[in-house]
């Protein structure tokens, strides 16, 4: 199997603060891989490390066997790295479809990007129903499915997943995590970060638990919903 | 829908024009006009007032860019308009005695000076313009737009000083100090050369550019560049994850904004016949970006309407205004010394009650956005 991501010792601080000590992760092609851990442990910083948001103290960052950390945001995206990042991000004052079309902002296929619109409309219909609506005025679930397309809009190979199901309705959560394995199934890998363990350790291939900057157990996602310390720290059992 | 709503601002902007230039190339000049009306037409609305809005239209176009499009607030612009003007006085009088420089100049070839074709010293402005707008965006377009505000107000407050001492740098005359620079080439169309008193014809030229400008910004604005301005605009990190260079967007935004600030200032200098470095105050940057403000930041045709009001006022209507007044009542009031009591009150209104511009760009962009529907449409039915 080949690494499609892979992350070494990655050490990651805001000014003087570190919040990613030494984190090391590896996504291999076709996997949901999932980054669980509690507040503040450093998830969301080490998915802006990857996508070139942020600059690594140390570690490195191989995507497809090549180094991408020190490259900027937008040549990440470029290389196929996408995300839907924490808090969702969408452009508010855009409608639904312009925010689409940010999302394939770097891309020239025409016929490729007006598939791909097609495709996100029929994974989440609900937003053909508001194409030309503000994207602000949308509720927070139509919201974080927008997210989620745009990003899809970008032809990733590695989709990244900021808390997707954060603030939503559990019969959303549901809609939201079956998705997601939909998109893994029409060939994409994705790295998911989740609060939610239980959902994301059941669609997810493979796992890791970051706590205050580092990796403390990783394994195959079903192994680790047995795990007592896991299911005893994140699983409320 | 969205063909149609454009074709009509156009065929306004277009009737206007006609009429304004039949006027005042062939009716103002000769006094064919009945008496009551060239009056009305002098105190109201004189030659030189029509054609000083059109700079400002030009440069307002170009802010509008920098400020509506993209949303990096720059309360320096004044500098680019000073740039441009300088280029002028250089490339265009007899300022620069030492040299006998001609390229296709309007005046004999004896004459002393860099007499550079106006068309030319044009692109010349503009590019230069468009070169310090670079310069000066590279380091600062990395702050965040508060401090990106400072550095311009900085910036715009420095140039016209370098301007106004510049006559002696080190023994050199960059400038001509507070003299100024003056008697300027006229504008060379074909055979005929247009001076400074020939209204009518720089009327036409000033619209033309305008024109320009307005092709240039409906024309990014409709491409991946208005795209990627407008995203920055609205959430600059949300933009970079989608793959839009942050630095070079802003820095484009920036550029094409200077380049016509530059262009804007040559046509100045044209119209005032030289260049003075007193007139490039801060209070033009905050009279341009009121005018991008009323107008309804991002919207062509409000900024253009805008520029036309704010302008006209500044420079007619409100002295026209005082002198009837006064008249009337005999009283004495200076009530141009309002102009800027005015512009705050309009500023502060607007920002309170009608944020988006008196013709939002809300409603633009969803005529726009219907035109993009038929498209879509379209391109569907032909597979
Ligand atoms: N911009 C910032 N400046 C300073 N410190 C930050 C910044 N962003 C995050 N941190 C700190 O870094 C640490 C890790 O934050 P991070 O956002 O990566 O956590 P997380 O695992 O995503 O948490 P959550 O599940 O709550 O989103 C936290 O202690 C946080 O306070
Ligand atoms: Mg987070």
């Amino acid at each position: 199997m080949s690494a499609l991501l892979e992350v070494r010792n990655l050490k990651v601080g805001y000014g003087k603060i570190i919040a990613v000590k030494d984190v090391s992760i590896t996504v291999n092609q076709g996997e949901i891989v999932t980054l669980i851990g509690s507040n503040g442990a450093g998830k969301s910083t080490t998915l802006r490390t990857i996508s070139g948001l942020l600059k690594p103290k140390s570690g490195e960052i191989f995507f497809e066997g090549n180094r991408i950390d020190g490259k900027e945001g937008h040549d990440v995206v470029k290389l196929g790295i996408c995300q839907s990042p924490e808090g969702r991000r969408i452009f508010p004052r855009m409608t639904v479809s312009e925010n689409l079309d940010l999302g394939a902002f770097l891309r020239n296929d025409k016929d490729g990007v007006e598939a791909d619109r097609e495709r996100v409309l029929e994974l989440f219909p609900r937003l053909r129903e508001r194409i030309n609506q503000r994207a602000g005025t949308m509720s927070g679930g139509e919201q974080q499915m927008l997210a989620v397309s745009r990003a899809l809009m970008g032809a990733p190979k590695l989709l990244m997943l900021d808390e997707p199901s954060m603030g939503l309705a559990p019969v959303l959560v549901d809609m939201i995590f079956e998705t997601i394995t939909k998109i893994r199934d029409q060939g994409i890998t994705i790295l998911l970060i989740e609060q939610n363990a239980a959902a994301a350790l059941d669609v997810a291939d493979r796992a890791y638990v970051l706590e205050s900057g580092t990796v403390k157990i990783s394994g195959k996602a079903s192994d680790l919903a047995k795990d007592d310390a896991v299911t005893k720290a994140y699983l409320g059992g | 829908m969205a063909r149609s709503s454009q074709r009509k601002w156009v065929t306004g902007y277009l009737i206007a024009v006609a009429a304004i230039f039949i006027i005042y190339q062939f009716l103002f000049p000769w006094e064919g006009l009945p008496i009551g009306i060239y009056d009305f037409l002098q105190l109201w609305l004189p030659p030189t007032a029509v054609n000083e809005s059109l700079v400002y239209v030009i440069c307002a176009l170009g802010l509008n860019i920098v400020v509506g499009y993209a949303g990096l607030l720059d309360l320096g612009y004044v500098a680019f308009w000073a740039i441009g003007g300088y280029c002028a006085g250089w490339f265009m009088s007899e300022f620069f005695y030492q040299i006998n420089l001609h390229f296709f100049g309007s005046v004999a070839r004896t004459a002393p000076g860099i007499h550079v074709n106006f068309w030319g010293v044009l692109l010349i402005g503009g590019l230069v313009c468009a070169f310090f707008g670079i310069l000066i965006g590279g380091p600062t377009l990395r702050l965040k737009s508060d401090y990106l505000a400072i550095v311009t107000l900085g910036f715009g407050e420095i140039i016209p000083q370098v301007f106004f001492n510049g006559d002696d740098i080190a023994g050199f005359n960059l400038s001509n100090g507070t003299k100024g620079i003056t008697i300027l080439d006229p504008i060379p169309v074909g055979a005929k050369n247009i001076g400074p008193f020939d209204f009518g014809y720089k009327f036409i030229i000033f619209v033309l550019l305008a024109a320009l400008m307005v092709f240039i910004s409906l024309r990014l604005r409709k491409g991946k560049l208005g795209r990627a301005w407008l995203a920055i605009r609205e959430d600059e990190l949300a933009a970079s994850m989608m793959g839009v260079p942050l630095m070079q967007t802003k820095l484009s935004a920036y550029a094409v904004g200077a380049f016509a600030g530059g262009l804007g200032g040559v046509a100045f200098a044209t119209h005032v016949d030289g260049v003075y470095a007193e007139r490039f105050n801060f209070s033009i940057s905050i009279f341009l970006l009121a005018m991008v403000v009323l107008g309804g930041m991002g919207n062509v045709w409000g900024v253009i309407i805008g520029a036309l009001l704010l302008s006209w006022i500044n420079s007619t209507g409100l002295p026209a205004f005082g002198t009837t007044f006064n008249d009337k009542f005999g009283t004495s009031i200076n009530f141009p010394s309002f102009t800027f009591l005015l512009f705050g009150l309009v500023l502060i209104l607007m920002m309170l009650y009608k944020r988006e511009g008196l013709i939002p760009e809300s409603r633009l962009r969803l005529i726009l956005h219907e035109g993009d529907a038929e498209e879509d449409l379209t391109s569907k039915e032909s597979k």
